[in-house]
């Protein structure tokens, strides 16, 4: 691995389904995440997703992209674009430091609004990668 | 603007900044207070939901299954959450900041940023602590949400009594944006209804179309009027037209363009052209009204038409006629 590699992107259908399930897996009950008619009143068109679930999507992108034995030390998030369902977020990954088996990798979650998320991951390589 | 609105506008301006800038001051004076004080996690690790977030997340990982399994370091905020039944170890101060700006109109909340680092994994078992400081309250933004202001904690997680991880996060607590003005859909003009055609209007409602009839002369008069054209009269009754007519002239509107008249025939063709035809009815009145059921360039003198009536919107039904192309 390299500054400057880029991780396969990796397309995730935000459906509603998704954005209910990974706001009761996060025990996060605020009625935006889960009523529309509710999100409506708020000013949102319809339900979006937690930052929760962005979280550990996040997580999951860099685990399923460098393979078993990845662990993660940091992630760091901002939320732009709300995720709502119907939408279609791809996340990519671009590796912009590296310290031995650590590396630093910046990611972007893009959706048909814009970035939904930018953010950074610190993650200790599995030796196989970090070879 | 006159110099003096000026002056007035930049005073409420200034009055404004001075107010926005006291404001802050007192939501600074939180800083550095407790968010939450010595909470506790309303369950230790567990796999039960360790699995329910990998499915939800579509992680397949194997370090989250099996006996040796870790949590996923980034449900590190999931184990401190209220749920439900809420935040039991929330501390005053951080309900009082809340307070304090929702009374100031900022009563919708966003999560922006989120920040954490994993010092050592979480295992089923283990038994989670907490305590959360408030770091930082923004002067006042306004965003594309709204306008208020940015709140950001720290925690400290604790895994039986270890730290496990930091976790910084940052919500916007904003008085949402007024949303933007849809335009109402345009209607239809409404009838003038007088007390000397309240009758006509009476007679649509009940979905029939009558016409007047003199009772001294047995003049047929259409529109309604007080008094008879042909004799002067002021006593009449109605005759309830059989509906059958033809079109005796017409002409076909191009500009302006008025949706509510052609909304009803095609709802893609809203806008365009409508033909206004002077139907004669079989008893011999004239009166004006839309064709329906043929295109506003299929349109003919001499077209049979037959009465119908057209719900247009939930307040308005009027008669219309319906066309039939040779």
């Amino acid at each position: 691995m390299n500054v400057g590699d880029t991780l396969a992107p990796l397309e995730i259908p935000v459906t509603r389904t998704l954005i209910v399930a990974g706001a009761i897996a996060s025990r996060d009950y605020q009625d935006v995440h889960h009523d529309a008619s509710l999100a409506r009143e708020k000013g949102s068109p319809d339900i979006f997703m937690n930052i929760l679930t962005t979280n550990g999507l996040v997580g999951r992108y860099i685990t399923d992209r460098l393979g078993p034995g990845a662990v993660l030390r940091k992630v760091a998030i901002r939320l732009g674009a709300p995720n709502h369902p119907g939408d279609t977020m791809v996340l990519t990954g671009t590796v912009v430091a590296l310290d031995g088996d650590r590396a630093e990798i910046r990611v972007v979650g893009a959706n048909g609004i814009g970035h939904h998320v930018t953010g950074t991951v610190t993650v200790i390589l599995p030796a196989e990668v970090a070879a | 603007m006159t110099a003096t609105a000026d002056q007035a506008a930049g005073r409420g301006a200034d009055a404004d900044a001075e107010e926005a800038a006291r404001f802050h001051a007192l939501l600074k004076t939180f800083e550095g207070r407790p968010a939450a004080t010595a909470g506790r996690g309303k369950d230790p690790v567990n796999q039960p939901m360790i699995r329910h977030w990998c499915e939800a997340m579509g992680d397949a990982d194997p370090a989250y299954t099996g006996p040796d399994a870790i949590a996923p370091p980034t449900m590190l905020q999931a184990w401190t959450m209220g749920g439900l039944s809420g935040h039991g170890d929330r501390s005053s101060a951080y309900d009082e900041l809340l307070a304090l700006l929702d009374g100031a109109g900022c009563t919708s909340v966003v999560a922006t940023d989120c920040e954490q680092e994993y010092l050592r994994p979480l295992r089923p078992g283990d038994t989670i602590t907490y305590d959360a400081v408030i770091e930082s309250v923004s002067p006042r933004k306004t965003t594309k949400l709204g306008t208020g202001h940015f709140v950001t904690t720290r925690m400290d997680v604790r895994a039986d009594g270890e730290l496990a991880g930091t976790h910084r996060f940052r919500i916007l607590k904003y008085a949402p944006a007024a949303p933007r003005e849809k335009k109402p859909a345009a209607r239809r003009p409404r009838p003038v209804v007088n007390r000397d055609n309240q009758g006509f209007w009476d007679g649509v409602a009940a979905r029939e179309l009558l016409i007047q009839r003199c009772t001294a002369c047995a003049t047929l008069r259409f529109p309604w009027l007080p008094g008879c054209n042909a004799c002067a009269s002021l006593d009449w009754d109605t005759v309830e037209a059989s509906g059958a007519g033809t079109v005796f002239s017409y002409v076909v509107m191009h500009h302006p363009p008025f949706p509510a008249f052609t909304a009803h025939e095609d709802p893609a063709a809203a806008g365009g052209p409508y033909a206004v035809a002077l139907v004669e009815l079989a008893e011999g009145v004239r009166m004006v009204s839309n064709i329906t059921g043929v295109p506003y360039d299929k349109v003919r003198i001499g077209m049979p038409v037959q009465l119908e009536f057209l719900r247009v919107d939930e307040d308005l039904e009027l008669p219309v006629f319906r066309g039939s192309e040779g």
